[in-house]
């Protein structure tokens, strides 16, 4: 039995090292995660992201925990929790600490735990949680949490890869105009003021909700209720991302952003986004691989002498940049002149 | 496989409380470029080795002060044969008293490591047992 089928089948240890193989691009891997796409698009991949020290690693914990023992009488779901921690741009190692804090949720067989290092991304996120969170899917995890590294104001690709984001605050982390900039605010499902037992969290919270006010202002009053199957952006309006007070360590608050994780996912689902989400990204995956592979194939058919040819002249600073690149598409287009491309 | 694709579980097993050492360790390892993935202190040895699991890992190093390592370490080892992860590098640092060490080695413990080891050692050590192990 190849590791395919013994993930199918329930393996963990199977599954621990097919992840390692994606997680190293490897042709296994990727032959792998060609078999495995079958399988995927029924989990909710729920994305927590946040300043470093808000707490996410403990949140994440009590909302695994909330999905295994829900105080609610519903199903209890099978977790899986990617937790990515940056790695050294000096020497490339990583310190993957968020388990740490994870330690409840040890001796649970439905639970399953991976730390990742972002191994040069810059976005929050490594280059291969979208496809690490793929196998999960396909291993049949129902929910998968996805834990970013600490993110400062800009690190938005959780976003892109995540149903439902999770955007953690806690008190004392700046001023109203702080809410008000572009960035990790705007990404948000949900939002979550974690150490609500530290002064402060009226002022947080009051700022969120401005925040919130200036950005939905006739959503807020009316209420959730605009264009349910409408595939208009305007349809997103229909959200409005809930406030929601925590203190992850003991346990405060869980329940409740728990259960907006699951209204998050039905309105998705109802609304006809949660289509159109997975539409966006899979194009956008399409898009960045059709990218990758065409410049890698092209790069590849490319004359040595004339690419060293053509860097020589910039690295004198004969031709600019934008020269040299497009000398050296010219030639390549010369040479493979493709009949097919007069469309 | 490269350096950078190292992965070392770092536990604390039983109950004393010093992480200073299993610190000192994961932080050398990560400066080396490997992946180092620490789970803190107290941990049993069933949390070991499902972490040693989850995560995949090529090595992991326990840290044991207590004098519990030679109920503690005999019971991970036989946790990771059991799920299939006999290949994982085991190696043990902390105060281990000179007389235990064959008794370690005899379970499947690669190294132990005691007071005053340069960590560009364990370093070393981990490298060559991760690239060539044992013949089986």
């Amino acid at each position: 039995m190849g590791l395919v089928e013994q993930v199918l089948a329930g393996d963990r240890l199977a599954l621990a090292r097919l992840l390692t193989q994606i997680e190293n691009d490897t042709p296994e891997g990727r032959e792998a995660l060609d078999r495995l796409f079958a399988f995927t698009g029924r989990a909710h991949l729920v994305g927590v992201t946040g300043s470093p020290g808000t707490g996410k690693s403990s949140l994440v914990n009590q909302l695994a925990r909330a999905f295994r023992q829900p105080e609610d009488g519903s199903d209890p779901v099978r977790v899986a929790i990617l937790a990515v921690d940056p790695s050294s741009p000096f020497s490339g190692g990583a310190l993957l600490g968020d388990r740490v804090r994870m330690r409840d949720l040890s001796g649970d067989p439905d639970v399953f735990i991976r730390s990742m290092a972002s191994r040069g991304a810059l976005g929050g996120l490594a280059r291969a949680t979208a496809a690490l969170s793929q196998a999960l899917d396909a291993a049949g995890y129902p929910l998968i949490l996805i834990e970013t590294v600490g993110a400062g104001q800009s690190e938005v690709d959780i976003a892109r890869l995540a149903h439902t984001t999770i955007v953690v605050e806690s008190p004392g982390m700046g001023d109203d105009i702080q809410a008000i900039k572009a960035g990790i605010l705007e990404i948000a499902d949900i939002l979550v003021v974690n150490k609500a037992d530290r002064p402060g969290v009226e002022n947080t919270e009051r700022a969120l909700r401005a925040m919130l006010d200036l950005g939905h202002p006739a959503a807020h009053k009316h209420g959730p209720s605009l264009g349910a199957g409408e595939a208009e952006p305007a349809a997103e309006q229909g959200w409005v991302p809930p406030v929601l007070r925590a203190v992850s360590t003991r346990g405060e608050g869980v329940a409740e952003i728990a259960a907006a994780i699951r209204r998050h996912g039905e309105y998705l689902r109802s609304s006809g986004l949660w289509q159109q989400r997975e539409k966006l990204r899979l194009e956008s995956e399409l898009d960045a691989l059709l990218r990758d592979l065409l410049a890698r194939r092209w790069r590849a058919g490319l004359d040595e002498d004339l690419y060293r040819q053509t860097f020589d002249g910039l690295l004198q600073r004969q031709i600019s940049p934008l020269q040299a690149a497009e000398t050296l598409l010219r030639q390549a287009e010369r040479e493979t002149s493709n009949p097919t491309r007069a469309s | 496989m490269t350096e950078q694709n190292i992965r070392v579980l770092i536990a604390k097993p039983g109950l004393d409380g010093h992480d200073r050492g299993a610190k000192v360790i994961a932080r050398a390892l990560r400066d080396a470029g490997m992946e180092v993935i620490y789970t803190g202190l107290r941990q049993t040895p069933e949390m070991i080795a499902e972490a040693a699991l989850q995560e995949d890992v090529d090595a992991v190093g326990l840290s044991i002060l207590s004098g519990a390592h030679m109920s503690l370490v005999p019971r991970v080892m036989e946790l990771l044969r059991a799920q299939g992860q006999e290949d994982v590098c085991v190696f043990v640092g902390g105060i281990i008293p000179e007389r235990d060490i064959p008794a370690l080695k005899e379970l499947g413990v690669r190294a132990v490591y005691g007071p005053g080891t340069s960590t560009a050692q364990v370093v070393e050590d981990l490298k060559q047992a991760v690239f060539c192990p044992p013949a089986a």
